[in-house]
């Protein structure tokens, strides 16, 4: 057999896994492998205008699509660049192949020019990572990464690879199958567990689902509409699993935690049987923890065993893909419990305490979330930056499908919104796909836009432009004496949003009344570019409700009364 | 907190220890003591480790452990039958005088002097953990200059491995 060179070997190994598109940027010990790149038809490459971009985008297309998002970046600066994306991925589990150049094996640790020891900066916020020093193991463990950040909880992987074994030879065998004896996953849920679960959802009076993300990354939304509506369980989803269960629904409660409905938030913490489905009891949910549904039994179903009992005291534990257990579950129910008083507390709940906001002339971001949902008719795919943007997106949009939310949910990092937008709009030309952004968070990878018009990737982009990192502002405001410390930023003055996006070849549109909010969006919509809409809200909106830190999720300012 | 013994079975690649090092650190977990070899099979190492933590957090000591992919096998040795044994060099100042008393108190100790040297013992005690500090304690008056210590070792008694 000939053999290739490992630059060969990796563009190889990338059709093999039928990656359809990668996004990076190039760089010196990179060259080998960009060299064997042009001249090759597929995978298709996007050129990003950062690293970060590049990991954003591979995590947006992951999300959208349920595939490997793979991005690419040279050693040093360039992998450095990539961390934030793929500490992004790795908060919210999703699977992508993060591929870093690496100065010669020889200059490995001799501080050499643009080196930097990428698998002991990304140990702690990957799955796994690996450093290939032999082209011969290459084929393999592309292989081997491919299958770890997508099986069990999935995450991103990272492979540096160094220059030399780029350029070094060796046949090419594309593995068939992948064993790795210290990593098997558990799939299939213990059956006894499993009744053990029915049992408890038989006999329980107060029944709440608390589903999380990884409802969404096992593809279980039709097992866990199945169920609910057998069982007659309310549904309440975590911020990265809105659309895991249709908000159209009766049985839907939304969003719990910080910024979640107060019905949602009431019931979990009156329920006495809570059942976690791929969530993390993270502590933007649970609030103050000895308070936290204090009156449930707990049952928990994750792909995780880590995530048991790490934060609450699992009582029903249940360790496998949320899929599996769920239809399993399904069949072993026998009697439906008795929730006909409970569902009429939760609908008494949700009529004192609905979402909403003050509906008067002003622009409010409330709205333009609202507009941007009916006039897309809620098939749109939306992402967002960080902070109130992200809040109000997921509070005021109406979510009825899986992978049409991406969002920075556990890392919470700003300037995700549009390069995660360019990477779903890449698995999902179908769909129009906006970024719903703040007037901070897009200025920090605004760069993007050259590569959404260039490539003709065309995104809009919604800017919630209220002059503040509005957030932090609104926590300033009731929690520290309105002392607005460093969160002004002025975006009204800098930068011209229109013009900045003309500057790029993008079309910009400015809103500054409420009347003109629809012929913009679908103004945006009709046009055949990338759109950004410089939208002047309302400056000291703020996103309600709220609990404060470290409250119970039950005490929250402007819920129920 | 209770200390708690784990044997940890790992790929024998490079960087694996730096992982459990970052996840310990990174979680604010305690190692009181580690050791580490190759096993009889040379893929596998093999690492012993003492951790101080309470019931809840060596249940995710553990778990967070196997997560880490080249981790093959966490074992919790706490309530099994094992035999445990740790290693130490004592270096013991001894004038004229002291040397005698020292060397009596090693042979009541089972221990033995590895080295002589002038107006010092080196002292090694093979034992575990009690025996060990023990040992010091006797020594302690004649004035320790130096302790060098390994982290515990341990086997399950009969045929389990």
């Amino acid at each position: 057999m000939t053999k290739i060179t490992g630059a060969e070997i990796l563009l190889e190994s990338l059709k093999k896994e039928k990656v359809e598109v990668f996004f990076g940027y190039p760089g010196g010990v990179l060259l080998p492998f960009f060299d064997k790149l042009y001249d090759a038809k597929e995978p298709r490459f996007i050129l990003t205008r950062h690293e970060q971009g590049a990991a954003h985008a591979a995590d947006g297309y992951a999300r959208a699509t349920g595939k490997v998002g793979v991005c690419i970046a040279t050693s040093g600066p360039g992998a450095t660049n990539l961390v934030t994306g793929i500490a992004t991925a790795y908060m919210d589990s999703i699977p992508m192949v993060a591929i870093t150049g690496q100065v010669g094996t020889h200059l490995i640790g001799n501080d050499a020019f643009q080196e930097a020891d990428v698998t002991g900066i990304t140990r702690s916020i990957s799955k796994h990572n690996f450093l290939v020093k032999d082209v011969k193991i290459l084929a393999s463990t592309i292989k081997e990464a491919f299958y770890i950040a997508r099986s069990g909880r999935p995450g991103p992987v990272v492979i540096d690879l160094p220059v030399d074994v780029q350029k070094a030879q060796a046949e090419f065998h594309y593995p068939e199958e992948v064993k790795i004896r210290s990593y098997c996953p558990t799939t299939e849920g213990h059956k006894g567990q499993i009744k053990r679960i029915a049992k408890a959802i038989e006999k329980a009076k107060k029944p709440i689902f608390y589903v999380g993300g990884g409802v969404i990354l096992s593809g279980a939304n039709k097992e866990l509409l199945e169920i609910a509506e057998k069982t007659q369980i309310p549904v309440t989803t975590t911020l990265t699993a809105m659309g895991a269960f249709p908000e159209t629904n009766a049985l839907s409660l939304g969003m719990l935690g910080m910024h979640g409905t107060a019905y949602a938030n009431h019931a979990v913490q009156d329920s006495d049987l809570l059942i976690a489905v791929g969530a993390r009891f993270d502590d933007r949910v649970t609030g103050k923890l000895d308070e936290f549904a204090t009156h449930a039994r707990i049952v928990h179903i994750d792909i995780d065993p880590s995530s048991v009992s790490k934060n609450v005291e699992v009582d029903i534990p249940c360790i496998g893909d949320a899929k599996c257990i769920l239809k399993g579950l399904s069949k072993v129910i026998k009697k439906k419990p008795d929730t006909k008083n409970w569902l009429s507390k939760i609908a008494d709940w949700k009529k004192r305490a609905p979402l909403t906001y003050k509906k008067d002339d002003k622009l409010r971001p409330q709205y333009i979330v609202e507009e941007i949902d009916r006039i897309t008719k809620g098939n749109a795919i939306i992402t967002t930056e960080v902070g109130q943007n992200q809040m109000w997106a997921a509070q005021y949009f109406t979510w009825k499908k899986p992978r049409t939310f991406l969002t920075s949910g556990g890392l919470g990092t700003m300037g995700y919104g549009l390069p995660a937008a360019i990477g779903a709009k890449l698995g999902r030309p179908d769909k129009i796909v906006f970024d719903i952004a703040g007037d901070g968070s897009i200025q920090m990878n605004i760069q993007e836009l050259a590569t959404a018009v260039l490539n003709k990737i065309h995104v809009k982009i919604a800017i919630l432009n209220n002059c503040y990192l509005g957030m932090v502002r609104q926590w300033q405001e009731l929690f520290f004496d309105k002392k607005y410390s460093c969160t002004y930023i002025d975006s009204f003055k800098c930068p011209d949003f229109v013009k900045l996006a003309e500057s790029y070849g993008a079309v910009g549109i400015r809103v500054t009344k409420k009347k003109d909010v629809k012929a913009a969006i679908e103004k945006a919509i009709k046009e055949p570019n990338t759109v950004l809409i410089d939208f002047r809200i309302e400056k000291e909106e703020n996103v309600m409700p709220m609990v404060p830190a470290g409250q119970a999720i039950n005490r929250m300012i402007g819920g129920m009364a | 907190m209770k200390k708690f013994t784990l044997s940890v079975l790992v790929e024998n690649k490079f960087g694996v220890l730096a992982r459990i090092a970052g996840l310990f650190s990174a979680r604010g977990f305690n190692i009181n003591s580690l050791a580490v070899a190759e096993t009889e099979d040379s893929s596998i190492s093999r690492i012993t480790m003492v951790v101080e933590a309470d019931e809840k957090t060596l249940e995710q000591i553990k778990k967070q452990l196997n997560k880490l992919i080249d981790i093959i096998k966490v074992i919790d040795f706490t309530k099994e039958n094992c035999m445990e044994k740790e290693l130490v060099f004592v270096k013991v100042k001894s004038d004229t005088g002291a040397r005698d008393k020292i060397m009596q108190a090693v042979d009541s100790l089972n221990a033995r002097v590895v080295d002589t040297g002038e107006g010092t013992l080196t002292v090694e005690e093979i034992g575990d953990t009690k025996k060990i500090n023990a040992t010091l304690e006797l020594l302690r008056p004649f004035g320790i200059m130096e302790i060098v210590r390994t982290g515990k070792i341990a086997i399950r008694a009969g045929k389990k491995g």
